[in-house]
């Protein structure tokens, strides 16, 4: 029962909002979508939903095409960044609308209901409005009628953008085992990063209507396809420079030198940009030979866990960011050591030549 | 530049507050030191930001004074008050252009053109807002928009104290990434007291020098990142900072030793418990429990990939514990061993840390 | 977002437009006809092309009706949006007097039109009527049914009188959805209250005033029932508006033609001028 969109383009007016796109998504499993806002998410799971028509290409739902087929007619549930619920229904009600609607029998429904509640630890509120509830109570009644109906696809468009930082944290540790077990498709919109990491599953990147790089998220965190790809799945952003190779050397635009990491020593010389992540870059190293870098300190931020120093490289600002307590003075230098066995090498077309395996 | 007093508010949102829910802000006291960097942390509904508009004098306190440098200004107006705010949607005068906007609050004043031009154009090089002072403001994005915001409180060069009620809310992540630096930035340079309310705790241990930790409209504890991150003294700090929050897990006292499930830990308060609360428990952050040969039998449940580290989630018996564990460090495959750092692990009685 | 494309919606629009064709376009067809010939009666009808068209917009009648609609739609604009604007302002947003206001403000709309005009026929009659007796008790002259101005006056106060509400709900409409945070920031900017007004308010509150000019324009252009209840368009002809010529002209005359001829002139002048003000309105949005 898998999703597959083919060619699947988004035209309105002269504006491309989805440039052609294939996606194959499989059932039992959790999809990310991650990137900005308008970089396409929202418009791509409108057109996976059946809510709207692509200006071209098909859309095959379990071996038959379902493009131009509308909502109504496919089994799908939606769960929006804004909790929406019907104001004026209980939270049984709710829970219940879409079973009612469908024409179920009352018995069945109530085992249903029951038993979403149960798993949403809605129970003591079933008979409350939504209007009494609190932020996360309402989102969980949102995500439990989308959960009752038993649909074989399940989008949630940043259903925690409006919750509390520590709300969110919880939520994101229990949906992933609301829909273990199921055999539906379930499709996350994310703006974070992070999040998409935690989640696990596939993890499509999108960048300006693109989808760039789409498979396993550990995977593609690891082995970006292209710098775009690599800038759009890291939080804080990834540290880029220009660099020219040759033989055993890498050069900065600055002369300094590093010794070419083993991943790169296949690549022939040439001019690349070099990627690297800032938690990479770190006061200390426990390696014997770590490449240095030097730069004017602009910012420190300590969080009581880790450090986070901003210093100019060249003109422009590099990131880096680690465990501990380090504590730099504005506008001094610091001293910090690379992991250049991290870092990601992009060819003129940006595209990965070289990296972390 | 001013000293900020709140002695013994209480605010109540009803006319005639009679039980404890009533009350918005419970009774409290703060000092505020001029010049510093300040963060209100809490979950939706703890009160800061009603305790941001007592300050700003959007609000009139039900009970209590407010002192700006030992002077009275609880009835003062904000414009009286001289105080800057940036709301958590841009609020910007859409008819304007950029150089009008944040011209607008030293015109109000009367403050004659040329030096409205100097300080414009100074601020809006801070901002990096110089080359579209004479766009229309209605024309820019959110985190633009933010920044005009910005730019009006910090054009008044005689303003008390700057305050940030929840500013990166509409902010792309990458974007808030950037913003959020540019005003620790902004905060050394120019040195005015900064007053930040967030629910997240990463903006507010970033930016801040001292951090207010509230809950249900009170103050739990007042410190600086690193001591809210080493040594929190309520459950609820423990909890609600640090992603994940702190490991509690409850425990007796044996023989001037803590014991947990039947394992002895070593907690660096122990020797200090009396022996009379009811909930006893320990608390340890993931960041400081590791594996080891020897300590606690867990089974490994779920490990998480948080790009930099990983979160492993852990059980003995009945109880969940989380660790951290670096990027590439190879894991046991199902059967381990925790240890948890001496010096890091803290008994709780009723929730507060023994001392 | 974009909808999905339901053909069933045209099943359920079609009873409204059938209703619409039968009640509107078939009777503007058969005023486009009669203005297009010419009849002696006795459904004898000649082609009579332009003729009607020119006659009207020649003669001088029809110009002293227009003329006199113009400035009485301007004066009616030009106070009853800035009254509106400004009761609305002054109107509480939050609180328990928000429901008495408002309902007072719905009152005058909800009289019908007939009795809007009998209420102030009798109102301001100069003997026996309250504010007729009140105005020539401060020493001045006045009696609507014989001076042109005092009709004037008593036609503006009327309509103000009965539609300045409309504005005022709309205005406060627009006004309460404008979020608490401007107001607030503004009191942090120092702003003045005239600066609040000028830079907050009123640029959101652009669409609901222009809705409101709109509909005052075109019902004020299009005045009536009032009119001739009030004043039946005297003294003389000093208040007879173009919808009262137009009455005239086609039942008391059975001129059709130069009737047909003037209704379809009317129509297209109110087209106009709505079109050119909302345009002016909008123009910001084309950036």
């Amino acid at each position: 029962m898998s999703l597959e969109l083919k060619n699947v383009t988004k035209r309105v007016g002269a504006d491309v909002y989805i440039h052609e796109t294939s996606l194959t998504l499989e059932p039992g499993t959790f999809n990310i979508l991650l990137g900005t806002t308008l970089a396409g998410k929202t418009t791509l799971m409108q057109l996976m939903a059946g809510l709207d028509k692509p200006s071209s290409g098909e859309i095959w739902f379990d071996g038959r095409n379902v493009t131009g087929i509308p909502v109504q007619k496919r089994n799908v549930s939606m769960v929006y960044q804004q909790f929406i619920n019907y104001p004026n229904f209980s939270v049984y009600d709710n829970i219940a609308s879409p079973l009612r609607v469908a024409g179920m029998a009352q018995g069945d429904i109530d085992g249903r209901v029951e038993k979403a509640a149960e798993l949403l630890r809605l129970k003591p509120m079933l008979k409350r409005r939504p209007n009494e509830l609190s932020g996360g109570q309402q989102q969980r009644t949102a995500i439990a009628r989308a959960l009752v109906k038993d649909s074989d696809l399940i989008l949630l468009d940043e259903p925690l953008a409006n919750l509390d930082y520590k709300l969110r944290e919880e939520l994101r540790d229990e949906l992933p085992k609301l829909f273990a077990g199921r055999n539906c498709i379930v499709v996350y919109a994310t703006t974070e990063p992070v999040e998409a990491l935690l989640f696990g599953g596939n993890t499509a990147l999108l960048y300006e209507g693109r989808v760039t790089q789409f498979g396993p998220t550990s995977a593609i965190y690891r082995k970006p396809s292209d710098l775009v790809s690599a800038s759009v799945f890291s939080d804080p952003p990834i540290n880029t420079a220009k660099v020219i190779k040759r033989g055993e050397e890498i050069m900065l635009e600055n002369q300094v030198t590093w010794r070419s990491p083993r991943i790169a020593r296949a690549i022939p010389d040439g001019n690349y940009t070099i990627g690297i992540r800032p938690h990479h870059i770190t006061p200390v190293t426990h390696a014997r030979d770590a490449s240095v870098i030097e730069g004017r300190v602009l910012v420190t931020e300590l969080s009581g866990s880790e450090s986070v120093v901003h210093f100019d490289m060249n003109g422009q600002t590099w990131v880096s960011q680690s465990h501990g307590i380090h504590p730099f003075e504005v506008g001094s230098t610091a001293r910090l050591f690379v992991d250049v066995e991290q870092s990601f090498f992009f060819d003129g077309d940006n595209r990965l030549v070289g990296g972390a395996a | 530049m001013a000293k900020i007093t709140l002695q013994d508010i209480r605010h109540a949102y009803g006319p005639n507050p009679e039980s404890d829910e009533d009350w918005a802000l419970k009774k409290l006291s703060l000092d505020l030191a001029d010049g510093g960097a300040y963060a209100l942390l809490g979950p939706s509904g703890c009160g800061k930001t009603t305790l941001l508009n007592l300050i700003s004098g959007l609000l009139t306190p039900t009970e209590g004074r407010i002192l700006f440098d030992n002077a009275d200004v609880t009835q003062a107006s904000p414009e009286q008050r001289n105080i800057a705010q940036v709301f958590q949607f841009p609020v910007i005068y859409d008819t304007m252009t950029v150089y009008d906007n944040l011209a607008f609050p030293l015109r109000n004043r009367g403050i004659g053109e040329k030096e409205v031009d100097a300080r414009v154009r100074e601020i809006g090089k801070m901002l990096e807002l110089d080359h579209m002072l004479n766009k229309r403001a209605s024309g820019l994005t959110a985190d633009g928009k933010q920044k005009i915001s910005l730019g009006r409180g910090l054009v008044r060069s005689d303003v008390n104290v700057i305050m940030f009620d929840e500013p990166l809310t509409v902010i792309d992540p990458h974007l808030k990434w950037v913003l959020r630096s540019k005003l620790k930035e902004l905060h050394h340079r120019i040195r005015r007291t900064m007053i930040y309310v967030t629910h997240d705790q990463t903006e507010a241990l970033t930016f801040a020098e001292k951090v207010v930790v509230m809950k249900d409209g009170q103050i739990v504890q007042i410190g600086t990142p690193i001591e809210l991150f080493e040594k929190p003294k309520h459950t609820f700090v423990g909890h609600f900072i640090g992603s994940p929050g702190m490991n509690l897990l409850p425990c007796t006292v044996e023989g001037g030793r803590a014991v947990f499930a039947g394992n002895p830990v070593a907690a660096a308060n122990a020797a200090a418990y009396k022996g009379n609360g009811k909930v006893l428990e320990i608390g340890v952050r993931p960041e400081f429990v590791s594996f080891g040969a020897q300590g606690i039998p867990v089974d490994i449940v779920k490990v998480a990939d948080a790009g930099r580290y990983r979160i492993v989630e852990t059980r003995h018996q009945d109880h969940s514990i989380k660790l951290l564990v670096a990027e590439g460090l190879v894991l046991p495959t199902r059967q381990a061993h925790l240890q948890f750092d001496p010096a890091h692990t803290q008994i709780y009685e009723d929730g507060w840390m023994v001392s | 977002m974009n909808k999905t494309v339901n053909q069933k919606a045209w099943f359920f629009v079609l009873p409204v437009v059938l209703l619409v064709a039968f009640n509107a376009i078939i009777p503007l067809m058969t005023v486009v006809n009669f203005s297009v010939q010419e009849t002696f009666g006795d459904n004898v009808f000649f082609w009579a092309g332009v003729q009607w068209f020119e006659q009207v917009l020649q003669s001088p009648r029809f110009h002293a009706a227009l003329g006199r609609q113009l400035l009485f739609t301007a004066i009616i604009l030009l106070i009853e949006i800035p009254l509106g604007l400004a009761i609305a302002l002054t109107m509480p947003r939050k609180g328990p007097w928000v429901s008495v206001c408002l309902v007072l403000m719905a009152l005058p709309l909800l009289i019908p039109w007939n009795v809007v005009g009998a209420m102030w026929n009798i109102f301001a009659l100069p003997d026996i009527g309250f504010l007729g007796r009140l105005i020539n008790g401060l020493g001045i002259e006045y009696n609507y049914t014989r001076q042109p101005f005092s009709a004037w006056f008593t036609m503006v106060l009327m309509d103000v009188w009965h539609w300045t509400s409309l504005v005022v709900l709309l205005c406060y409409a627009g006004l309460v959805s404008i979020p608490d945070a401007y107001y607030q920031a503004a009191k942090v900017d120092g702003a003045r209250p005239w600066a609040v007004f000028r830079y907050i308010q009123l640029p959101k509150l652009k669409y609901v005033l222009t809705i409101a000019i709109l509909l005052r324009f075109m019902d004020s252009f299009m005045i009536y029932t009032e009119a001739v209840v009030l004043t039946g368009g005297g003294p003389g002809n000093a208040t007879t508006f173009l919808s009262i010529d137009l009455q005239k002209i086609a039942l008391g005359q059975f001129d059709l033609g130069p009737a047909g001829a003037m209704s379809i002139i009317y129509f297209l002048i109110i087209l106009f001028f709505s079109w050119l003000f909302y345009t002016l309105m909008m123009k910001d949005e084309a950036r």
